[in-house]
């Protein structure tokens, strides 16, 4: 049987035009605004829109790190700093030679890229709190070292900003600038948003044990975003000292670290719409109330307040209506496995996953003793036991969260390295959780792709600048995670967000998650836990079919007849040990093994 | 200059450590770190410059209300900005909420008080050098704070059950023990310890709105060196901190003091991200 494209592909593509054109409408609309405003001819305007320009460079580069990555960077302003003083100390020619204003600019573009990656090191290591104090303490002790460094800075007396020379001079000439870099920065964070680096860094934000697993190395994927970020802001900074005309260490308050991270809350995580939106506003209002000005930062602060308590999700969250429709009652989740030879590929090598006396203590608890198992291409390997017998555990040490005291773990002959679970992904070997682990935000097929993360080609300056790479990689993503929701039998969910699933459909996409890596070895959680019997009977046949398809298969599981019904050979645990290992019809028999945990 | 750096340096590192024991008493209550903090060392000093000076109010009577300010701002903070984000899945929208609410009150203090650093009264007219108010004043109260503290949690009842609910928080509900009451109370006692902190070192940081943000910075690395919840730790953390900080003021000069306080800082955590003194016991998956 031959099996063409599904009729959903060509239902996609006639929705998606209407669709793309919805999406294009605001960015049409705001690209005409900023070409046309020079057509009002008022310089007061004027300032304004180049302020809101400047401020969106900044924030569409800070955008991936709080709303996509979701790290509280809330001191950024040091790098708009560090950029306006590297662009006007450049240009003064009080230190160096004075170079050229367009030559400065880009240099701190260089110089932001620098910092940012510096303001970001911690965040490799620090989560939440502990990462924004230490942003903060970044943007205390810049403000500080440009009061001091008097020398450099003027101190508090300050330093005279660059005059771009033509065809940048002041007035609509800077305006254009400041214009088309907002746009080029825009168009390169929205390559981004919609490149697996863009989901990699939400997948970072909302399930970073499932990231790693896919083979997202954190560490990595966030230096690349911070120091692009800190690129925009450098590059901001230098725009910026031109605007202001003459720069002091006060014109960089905390007040615009906040306006900065409130623009984006505003505006929703996740989104770019929403924090480009904010950051007009938030430009664009405090000239229409101009008494209030001295309350500004107090209302930044009583707006930031407002949000986090009651719209946590910001605009983009109040008009993402689709997800608001109520969905279909009694969903029926039914997987069609004769379409896994296509999406996982016709032919196979064999391997083998071949645990040999692995120990591994928590402090006085020996959580497993002594566990040798094999695990071959084309074969079920359940592994099952009461609670606390160890199964899970041998599951972490496999995906490498775990360090064993002693043993080892080959895959084809070559040990695995332990405690790097991003690596496993590259070995070809995929897993679910015992507890789904989704990233709620994104949409179902997005979770699906973040699976072949480690599949793409394209590299981030590939994907900024949406070369050819990035658009064949996007284009097999769509396509290969859109087969495995069918073959698992969630297609018709696809756009919904995933943290709308019932339970059981999760189950089935962290399968189709995993399935996205063309897996050697595939190693289920409990894939059972909180299905229904006939939802357990699919499961079972698209487990099988796996493994028919190929793939090594190694089940944990509590469900008896599931174990004995689908594998090839089972292995039982107990206190950490191996209490017996053979075919179903063998352990079925065991004694010992009906004592202790299948009962009579 | 030794003496001067050691003099100074402790006293300065007495005001971190107690506004770092601030952090940790709502830690403990509630696992928020509180952006609150450098906020009430903030206030300890404007409103004591405030009763005191403008008000010609009793030292004492001037203390005592600084002191009682503490507990309405701290039980405020609990209700605005702790307890609607617990709730919520985020856990890290605390750090939001926090931060959001201690700068509007920074920014009313800068708006009804102004902005310039103000002098704070010399309470007790006798020195110079180490005896000094403004030396051996934070010393005092830091060592009184970490006493009291200690008595609490280790010989009274409601201490005990503080710590209960910073050691189990599901246990000690389970024990039936009233957590939101505790925490309340926690984020009150808090609220006396900031104070008590800005009051005491505001003769030596002048009672200036720009404090907020130097206290929350530098009162957080104790509790990051000391590991967070430990208030002895931080106690040390703290002044090593400040001797440190003051020593390289005196050898480096201002700019690279603050640098190398920052570098250090960011080193230690890299390294131990649990804080020299603490154990990391976190299961992720």
């Amino acid at each position: 049987m031959t099996v063409t494209d599904p009729p959903i592909a060509t239902e996609v593509a006639s929705a998606g035009r209407q669709a793309r054109f919805e999406i294009a409408l605001p960015w049409l609309a705001l690209a005409a605004a900023g070409a046309g405003l020079p057509l009002l001819d008022d310089s007061y305007v004027g300032v304004i829109a180049q302020r809101a320009c400047i401020y969106w460079i900044l924030v569409a580069g800070l955008n991936l790190v709080v709303g996509f990555a979701g790290q509280i960077a809330i001191g950024w302003v040091a790098l708009l700093t560090v950029g306006a003083y590297t662009t006007a100390v450049l240009t003064a020619g009080t230190v160096t030679s004075a170079w050229d204003p367009y030559l400065a600019l880009a240099a701190s573009g260089l110089g932001g890229a620098v910092f940012g990656g510096i303001v970001g090191l911690p965040a490799l290591r620090l989560r939440n709190f502990y990462f924004a104090i230490t942003t903060l303490g970044f943007a205390t002790i810049v403000t500080q070292v440009a009061l001091a460094w008097k020398s450099v800075t003027g101190g508090g007396i300050g330093t005279p900003g660059p005059v771009f020379p033509w065809p940048f001079d002041p007035g609509w000439g800077f305006y254009y600038l400041c214009f088309g870099l907002a746009a080029l920065a825009t168009w390169m964070t929205a390559n981004i948003a919609a490149s697996r680096f863009g989901r990699a860094l939400v997948a970072i934000r909302d399930a970073e044990v499932a990231a790693e697993a896919s083979g997202i190395a954190r560490p990595r994927w966030l230096m690349t975003v911070f120091l692009f970020a800190g690129a925009l802001a450098g590059i901001a900074g230098g725009l910026f000292s031109s605007l202001q005309s003459y720069i002091t260490p006060d014109a960089f308050t905390f007040d615009l670290s906040i306006l900065f991270f409130i623009a984006i809350l505003i505006g929703g995580r996740g989104s770019i719409l929403g924090p480009l939106l904010g950051t007009i506003i938030l430009t664009v209002l405090p000239e229409l109330a101009a008494p209030l000005v001295a309350w500004s930062t107090f209302l930044y602060a009583a707006l930031l307040l407002v949000i986090v308590l009651a719209v946590p999700g910001g605009i983009a969250d109040l008009l993402d209506y689709r997800n608001r429709r109520p969905m279909k009652q009694h969903r029926v989740i039914a997987p069609r496995p004769e379409l896994l030879p296509q999406l996982l590929g016709e032919h196979r090598d064999s391997a083998a996953l071949v645990l040999s006396d692995i120990a591994l203590n928590f402090g006085g608890v020996r959580a497993i003793d002594g566990l040798s198992l094999a695990i071959r291409s084309g074969e079920i390997h359940g592994l099952i036991g009461p609670n606390g017998s160890g199964k899970t555990t041998a599951l972490n040490v496999i995906s490498g969260y775990y360090a064993p005291s002693s043993g080892q773990a080959t895959l084809n002959g070559i040990a695995l390295p332990f405690k790097a679970p991003h690596t496993r992904a590259g070995y070809g070997i995929a897993r679910t959780f015992q507890t789904p682990r989704l990233i709620g935000g994104a949409s179902v097929i997005e979770n699906v792709m973040i699976g072949g993360t480690c599949n793409g080609e394209g590299s981030f300056v590939e994907s900024l600048m949406g070369l050819p790479r990035h658009r064949r990689d996007e284009a097999y993503f769509k396509t290969a995670a859109m087969r495995a929701l069918e073959t698992i039998g969630l297609d018709q969910l696809a756009a919904v967000r995933a943290d709308r699933l019932q339970h059981s459909e999760l189950r089935f996409m962290e399968i189709a998650r995993a399935l996205m890596l063309r897996p050697t070895f595939l190693m289920l959680d409990e894939p059972a836990a909180g299905l229904s019997a006939e939802e357990i009977r699919r499961l079972g046949e698209l487990i099988k079919a796996i493994s028919r398809a190929g793939t090594g298969v190694l089940l944990v599981e509590h469900h008896a007849d599931l174990i004995f019904d689908i594998c090839d050979r089972v292995t039982v645990l107990n206190l950490g040990k191996v209490l017996a290992a053979g075919t179903p019809s063998e352990i079925r028999m065991h004694r010992e093994v009906v004592i202790a945990y299948l009962g009579a | 200059m030794i003496e001067s750096i050691v003099s100074y340096g402790l006293a300065v590192g007495a005001v971190y450590a107690m506004i770092g024991i601030t952090y940790n008493v709502m830690f403990s209550a509630s696992r928020v770190f509180s952006f609150t903090s450098g906020m009430l060392g903030m206030l300890g000093g404007v409103l004591g410059a405030l009763f005191i000076t403008k008000f010609g109010l009793p030292v004492v009577v001037g203390l005592v209300l600084v002191l009682a300010c503490g507990v309405p701002i701290g039980v405020i903070t609990e209700i605005v900005t702790v307890r609607p984000v617990l709730k919520s899945l985020e856990q890290h929208l605390y750090v939001l909420s926090t931060l959001a609410f201690a700068l509007m009150v920074q920014q009313l203090v800068a708006i009804e008080w102004g902005t310039d650093a103000q002098p704070f009264p010399r309470l007790i007219p006798i020195g110079p050098g180490w005896l000094d108010q403004q030396f051996w004043l934070p010393m005092l109260a830091c060592a009184a704070t970490i006493v009291g503290l200690e008595f609490l949690y280790r010989r009274t009842l409601v201490g005990r059950a503080f710590v209960a609910i910073a050691e189990d928080n599901y246990a000690a509900r389970a024990l039936g023990l009233p957590e939101q009451g505790l925490r309340v109370a926690s984020f009150a006692l808090a609220g006396i310890i900031g104070m008590l902190a800005g009051f005491t070192g505001a003769e030596m940081l002048l009672a200036f709105f720009g404090n907020q943000s130097i206290l929350n910075f530098y009162g957080f690395i104790p509790v990051a060196l000391g590991g967070m919840g430990s208030n002895r730790g931080a106690v040390f953390g703290g002044l090593a901190l400040g001797l440190f900080q003051q020593a390289a003021n005196f050898l480096l000069g201002g700019i690279f003091a603050a640098v190398a306080v920052f570098v250090v800082f960011i080193a230690i955590l890299l390294v131990r991200p649990e804080g020299l003194a603490g154990v990391s016991t976190t299961r992720r998956v």
